[in-house]
């Protein structure tokens, strides 16, 4: 398949596989950095962590529907709104959650896993109940589809720009909050040692409430830029979950540099494989790679060193 | 008889006499043709120990209305409420109201085989109408064939199989596929084809079926590629930067449930313009653009035997009469309608046998027809699938398509075809 091509047409083909194989990084990572604060800063599982994408999906599709029936005039603008909304609601849910199920079960990490699990399958069928169990259709306005042209015959899609786009503000911000706000500082106080950061008056439980918020609202945010690109129903989290924990795990559950680093590995290695082999193939090859790292090193990639 | 000293004479007036005596004893046959009214005995017409009373006969729903394919499983399950409320307003089968029993199979597969356990058993279902993947019907046929029982199996599919305890109402891959790789090497010139499909049993033998007749069967064409997903993969753009490459002449598609929303937008998304670029697929019906959104898939090529906007009088009441039950917004894909074909099916064939016994069902199955149905005329074949019409739809921006082509003939089924295994 290499030979008979013009260099021309490999150097765009290599180009565009590199952008699929950025657009690809962007996804895992805007889905793993939510699960990686839950998981890694408070060795939260959160199975339910598809749904609140979803959720953020499902926002973004009721704020499409708002703006065609009643705001038309602003249409090709409601994206960022839904953005903002999104996060905002899975925030909230998020939080709620926190103050209803998570805080209970703080030292018990297997159970949380269970309570999350059931959780994942309330929210499915909320979702099934009040918007059917059928796929919602997101319209998206015209300037959001379709390519540009970069050169003659290297195409970008717009959408996989403006996912890649949104996952670099999101992982910035969430940088400058945890390493350089007074609040981040506050987190990572209580990640490293929980009795302690009590006693200096930090209010543990809410900063776990705003963590546990943080995260669900990044999920949400995820969400709403799937929308573009893939599909919207109750079950549609579930696509996005297994990939999620093993990009989190296989980085190092602590470290979001560990997410970032992994989400690149897995995506440009099952990009690049994709494209020579088939799709099963190169996924099988991923998965075997990955357990065979893990079994080599089980803490992942990147491990924070902590005095214990 | 009243008593008398003398008796009958003559030995042909003896005869007739004891001839009329066993007249009423025709009475307890049972009838062949059932009109609104009479009513066949429930001990005639069910010797199996079926659901059956004087009343109601008691069939089975089996369709996952939860889970990845309760997307696509939800159409069927109206149709085929649809066609038992309609029967029963007529009056029935053989006097009987149809009552049914639904059942979740949730998208697994050892689900599926252990509610249709419960149903043939436990409610002793006279016939179930259900499954739609593949797999879910490979998993219940088992179930079927032991306990006897009656699947009307609604979903075009791989072929391969046939099973005197299944009815298959939706087309085998070589109906669906073989008139539609004709109609577009003779009406686009097309020479290269690029397989794409999702990686379980149908994609991959609908697939071998399409590469051995463009390799073999048709000249001057060849296969240039063939990807599989796994099903729920959501990210293509790994593939669609191939067929970039590649430049098909025609991207056969067979992608299945919430991947085909991606693999659209995606393939959109990339620049790929559906006017230009052929591409046919076998696996998206009316139901699918409802998630894919048409303005992605507008210009896109479907090999179905069934559009909802098929033009006969048969269509024209069937349409609305689904709308006026489930919604203005409702929409019908192929294998709703041919869930629909299922209860009528079941209904003609009980009547043909007169009885609700499966083993009679099976028997008398071959050459039922049903002239009612939305997309014409279906006949079954001794096989147990249907002799029906294939067309070629090209979907348009508002979620419909239009019908570009059709069959003149009636496709016999050919569920092992030769040649192509």
């Amino acid at each position: 398949m290499l030979f008979g091509y013009s260099f021309g047409d490999l150097g765009s083909i290599m180009a565009m596989q590199g952008f699929a194989g950025l657009i690809l990084f962007s996804v895992f990572v805007l889905m793993a950095l939510g699960l990686a604060i839950i998981f890694g800063q408070m060795g939260v599982i959160n199975m339910a962590h598809g749904e609140f994408m979803i959720l953020g999906a499902y926002v973004t599709a009721m704020t499409s529907q708002f703006f065609a029936a009643f705001l038309p005039a602003a249409f090709s603008l409601y994206f960022f709104l839904a953005i903002v909304l999104a996060f905002i609601a899975s925030g909230l849910l998020g939080m709620a959650v926190e103050w209803l199920l998570i805080r209970h079960l703080y030292r018990r990490p297997l159970d949380t896993l269970l309570a999350t699990w059931g959780l994942s399958l309330i929210l499915q069928q909320v979702y099934r109940s009040i918007f059917g169990a059928r796929e919602v259709g997101v319209e998206l306005p015209p300037w959001m589809m379709g390519s540009m042209q970069l050169s003659d015959s290297v195409e970008i899609p717009i959408n996989g720009l403006i996912v890649m786009g949104l996952t670099a503000l999101i992982t910035t911000g969430v940088f400058i909050l945890i390493y350089r706000a007074r609040w981040g500082r506050q987190v990572r106080a209580v990640m490293q040692n929980r009795a302690m950061a009590d006693a200096v008056g930090i209010d543990t439980e809410r900063v776990d409430r705003l963590t546990f918020g943080l995260g669900c609202g990044i999920a949400g945010v995820a969400g709403a830029a799937f929308t573009m690109i893939g599909s919207t129903s109750p079950t549609a989290g579930q696509l996005y979950i297994v990939d999620t924990f093993l990009v989190v795990v296989f980085g190092g559950a602590s470290s979001l540099i560990g997410t970032i680093a992994s989400a690149f590995t897995i995506s440009q290695t099952r990009s690049t494989l994709e494209f020579f082999l088939s799709g099963s193939m190169a996924q099988v090859i991923v998965l075997l790679t990955v357990v065979g790292i893990l079994m080599l090193r089980p803490q992942g990639l990147f491990v924070l060193k902590v005095r214990r | 008889m009243r008593s008398s000293d003398q008796p009958p004479t003559s030995p042909v007036r003896r005869r007739l006499l004891q001839g009329m005596a066993a007249a009423p004893a025709l009475g307890l046959l049972p009838r062949f043709a059932s009109a609104a009214g009479e009513k066949p005995p429930t001990s005639a017409i069910n010797t199996t120990g079926l659901a059956v009373t004087d009343d109601t006969v008691t069939v089975g729903i089996l369709h996952s209305i939860t889970g990845t394919m309760a997307i696509s499983e939800t159409g069927s399950v109206e149709a085929e409420k649809l066609a038992i409320s309609q029967i029963n307003a007529t009056g029935g089968i053989l006097g009987r109201q149809i009552k049914f029993v639904q059942e979740d199979g949730a998208s697994d597969w050892p689900t599926f085989a252990e509610k249709a356990k419960k149903l043939l058993v436990n409610d002793k279902c006279a016939a179930v109408m259900g499954c739609w993947t593949s797999a879910s019907r490979k998993a219940v046929l088992p179930v079927f064939e032991q306990y006897n029982g009656m699947l009307y199996y609604p979903t075009f599919y791989e072929g391969l199989e046939q099973s005197k305890n299944v009815i298959y109402t939706g087309q085998e891959a070589t109906q669906q596929i073989l008139a539609g790789l004709n109609w577009v090497t003779k009406e686009k010139g097309a020479k290269t084809f690029y397989l794409l499909g999702s990686d379980y049993i149908w994609p991959r033998t609908s697939n071998k079926i399409a590469r051995k007749h463009i390799e073999n069967f048709m000249k001057g064409t060849k296969v240039v590629g063939e990807d599989y997903f796994p099903l729920g993969n959501t990210q293509f753009n790994s593939v669609i930067n191939k067929m970039k490459l590649v430049k098909p002449d025609v991207i056969y598609a067979i992608i299945v449930g919430g991947s085909n929303v991606a693999f659209y937008k995606q393939l959109k998304a990339a620049g790929v313009d559906l006017s230009k670029q052929t591409l046919m697929t076998i696996s998206v019906t009316e139901d699918e653009i409802l998630g894919i959104g048409g303005e992605n898939i507008a210009g896109a090529y479907a090999c179905m035997k069934y559009f909802q906007s098929l033009d006969n009088p048969n269509n024209k009441a069937f349409v609305p009469a689904f709308k006026k039950m489930w919604g203005e917004k409702s929409v019908i894909g192929d294998v709703t309608q041919a869930a629909y074909l299922g209860p009528w099916l079941w209904k003609l064939t009980a009547e043909k046998a007169g009885s609700f016994d499966v083993d009679k069902i099976a028997a008398a199955s071959p050459g039922v027809e049903f002239k009612g149905a939305p997309e014409g005329y279906v006949r079954i074949h001794e096989n147990h699938h249907l002799w029906s019409k294939t067309r070629v739809g090209r979907a348009r921006t508002d979620g419909q398509y239009d019908v570009v082509y059709e069959t003149a003939e009636l496709m016999e089924p050919n569920p092992f075809p030769k040649g192509y295994q």
